[in-house]
């Protein structure tokens, strides 16, 4: 029927470029490349609208290191994703644990843990917001008065969102573990402790290795839960009059300064997505160089 | 053996207490949601009974509460949702499949270029893409698939080619002799084995495109156009004091489809977000 059929399948995929990759390379070029290299280079411009922008070198980033309010929101947000970090994955490891167990009920346990998963960051803001405040009322205080308030409930909020998505990978890590090597220490006298420590958690490394990483790159970058449960709030005044919104995290400090009532920040405001850029780029390479080096030992 | 039993049971039922826990927050959204609104602070893990009892009310002044429909930002929640995620499935596939078939020096460059952007975060883009978006007339419900199709591809790419690699050759050569072209073999050879990834990958970007704040807020005109996160930030936005009652009604409106879907489509959504967890 078609003559040029004996031509090798690659050669005849090659001749419809424009069909398989036209589409998604000009989407692409649109939705990421461009927009990324333009940000670079107004990175390093004075401007409020791109088309009169002008190139200053560096001086963004000097005045995004020496803004006192960024520097705050890297301290707090690093604290913020290393201790929500520790708590959900022990949470979750030891939910994981348990109903790897064959214990009655395990499938509803499951489905239930990780049903807060699928609610969006926005939603999830509020419904917290609204339990917090229904709490804090009593002592005649709210979530928005205290910066500690702001922060265990941000932490409480996202356990509550992040344990049972850990929870399905550990799960999975878990079930990999061969029975017949619990077994085997079982018989020869290992305590359920010396299991878990000896022969169970050195064998899920690799799960403990990708939620570790997955829960401090979550941290870093979160937005929307930030921005619905407190928008930064409580302030502090500082002594040249700027503001410091001390439950603001980096991702919600670039965007203030970005659509703040600052208007000639914006080039600072893309210096620090730069700087924020680098960082969480660098948590995820650091992760790749890691499960990478463990695939080559295993 | 019997010091096992007793030690399943109370695994049982700490985690039973735990999972009641795990409820509770969804709970207080449906109790408050029938709430007089001044009661929803007062008295917020009360039942609406008596004076606090608000009926559907909260319901029927939530549908044009913010000065704007409610009906309207779930439309084109699901307007922006099924095309996002039909644009993103037929295109980066196929995509996908000429990358790791044809496998030539550009190849090679988008794919890098794909998974480099999975570690890139939304706000380093957020700004430019937005002028970009509004400059190519990306700026309407209709439109704005495709700037999800771009921003998106990256993950959908990474975890089609992954897939694709492991589909034996022989089976698309076999088609190719009985004289089946590229397109046929993709549609009626590919695809069908793509399947198990189509819904993973579908599962994903639906749960992000769904539950998206910014980028819909940065890119869209939201006098016009507002997605249900969007509706939802703007109650609390624009005034001083909030409806909480109305304001619960519709959160509750928002996620009951939600849960809908978990519930009827769990085991995909659970494999679908395992498979996703590669992502940085």
């Amino acid at each position: 029927m078609n003559k040029t059929r004996s031509k090798t399948p690659k050669e005849s995929i090659k001749k419809h470029f424009l069909l398989f990759m036209g589409p998604v390379l000009a989407a692409f070029i649109i939705g990421f490349v461009w927009p990324f290299i333009q940000g670079i280079y107004l990175s390093f411009c004075k401007f409020r609208l791109i088309k009169d922008a002008e190139f200053i070198g560096f001086s963004n980033y000097g005045k995004a290191f020496s803004d006192a309010s960024f520097r705050y929101s890297f301290d707090y947000t690093a604290v913020f994703a290393v201790v929500s970090l520790v708590l959900i994955n022990v949470l979750a490891f030891t939910v994981a644990y348990i109903l790897t167990q064959n214990i009655k009920g395990s499938n509803l346990f499951r489905t239930v843990f990780f049903m807060p998963n699928l609610i969006g960051g926005i939603v999830l803001g509020y419904i917290w917001a609204m339990i917090f405040d229904g709490i804090l009322s009593r002592y005649s205080t709210s979530i928005l008065l205290e910066t500690k308030y702001g922060f265990w409930g941000l932490i409480i909020l996202m356990i509550w969102q992040q344990v049972g998505y850990m929870m399905i990978i550990y799960i999975a890590g878990l079930q990999a573990v061969p029975d017949d090597m619990i077994e085997a220490a079982s018989i020869d006298g290992a305590s359920r402790s010396q299991i878990l420590f000896r022969i169970t958690i050195p064998n899920v490394m690799p799960s403990i290795t990708i939620c570790s990483f997955l829960g401090l790159t979550n941290g870093f970058k979160l937005f929307d839960q930030n921005l619905a449960l407190t928008g930064g709030q409580p302030f502090i005044i500082q002594s040249d009059g700027s503001a410091i919104k001390t439950t603001e995290m980096m991702a919600l400090n670039i965007f203030n300064t970005f659509y703040g009532s600052n208007k000639s920040a914006t080039g600072v405001a893309q210096a620090k997505a730069v700087l924020f850029f680098i960082l969480v780029a660098g948590l995820g390479l650091l992760q790749l160089a890691y499960t990478r080096k463990r695939e080559v030992q295993q | 053996m019997k010091k096992d039993i007793i030690r399943k049971t109370i695994y049982s039922v700490v985690l039973a207490f735990v999972c009641i826990i795990w409820v509770l927050p969804v709970l207080a959204v449906v109790i408050n949601s029938f709430k007089v609104n001044t009661f929803v602070k007062t008295n917020t893990f009360d039942l609406p009974t008596g004076e606090m009892n608000a009926g559907f009310s909260n319901f029927v002044k939530g549908m044009t509460f913010g000065n704007y429909p409610f009906f309207k930002s779930v439309m084109y929640s699901v307007v922006i949702t099924v095309l996002s995620v039909g644009l993103i499935l037929l295109f980066t596939s196929m995509a996908a499949w000429y990358i790791a078939r044809v496998d030539n020096m550009i190849c090679k460059i988008v794919y890098f270029l794909c998974v480099f952007s999975m570690v890139v975060p939304f706000q380093m883009v957020m700004f430019t893409l937005s002028k970009t978006a509004d400059k190519l007339k990306l700026n309407t419900p209709f439109t704005i698939p495709i700037v999800y199709l771009g921003f998106g591809a990256g993950l959908a790419i990474f975890m089609f080619v992954g897939f694709v690699k492991s589909i034996p050759l022989e089976i698309e050569e076999a088609a190719a002799i009985d004289g089946c072209g590229p397109i046929g073999t993709y549609f009626m050879v590919v695809v069908p084995m793509l399947k198990p990834t189509l819904i993973s990958v579908g599962i994903l970007e639906l749960m992000w495109v769904w539950n998206d704040y910014l980028l819909p807020y940065l890119v869209l005109d939201i006098n016009e156009y507002r997605t249900i996160p969007i509706h939802i930030q703007y109650l609390k936005g624009s005034y001083g004091t909030v409806d909480l009652g109305a304001t619960m009604a519709l959160i509750l409106l928002s996620i009951i489809p939600v849960i809908i879907f978990y519930l009827a489509c769990q085991k995909y959504i659970i494999k679908g977000v395992a498979a996703g967890a590669v992502k940085g």
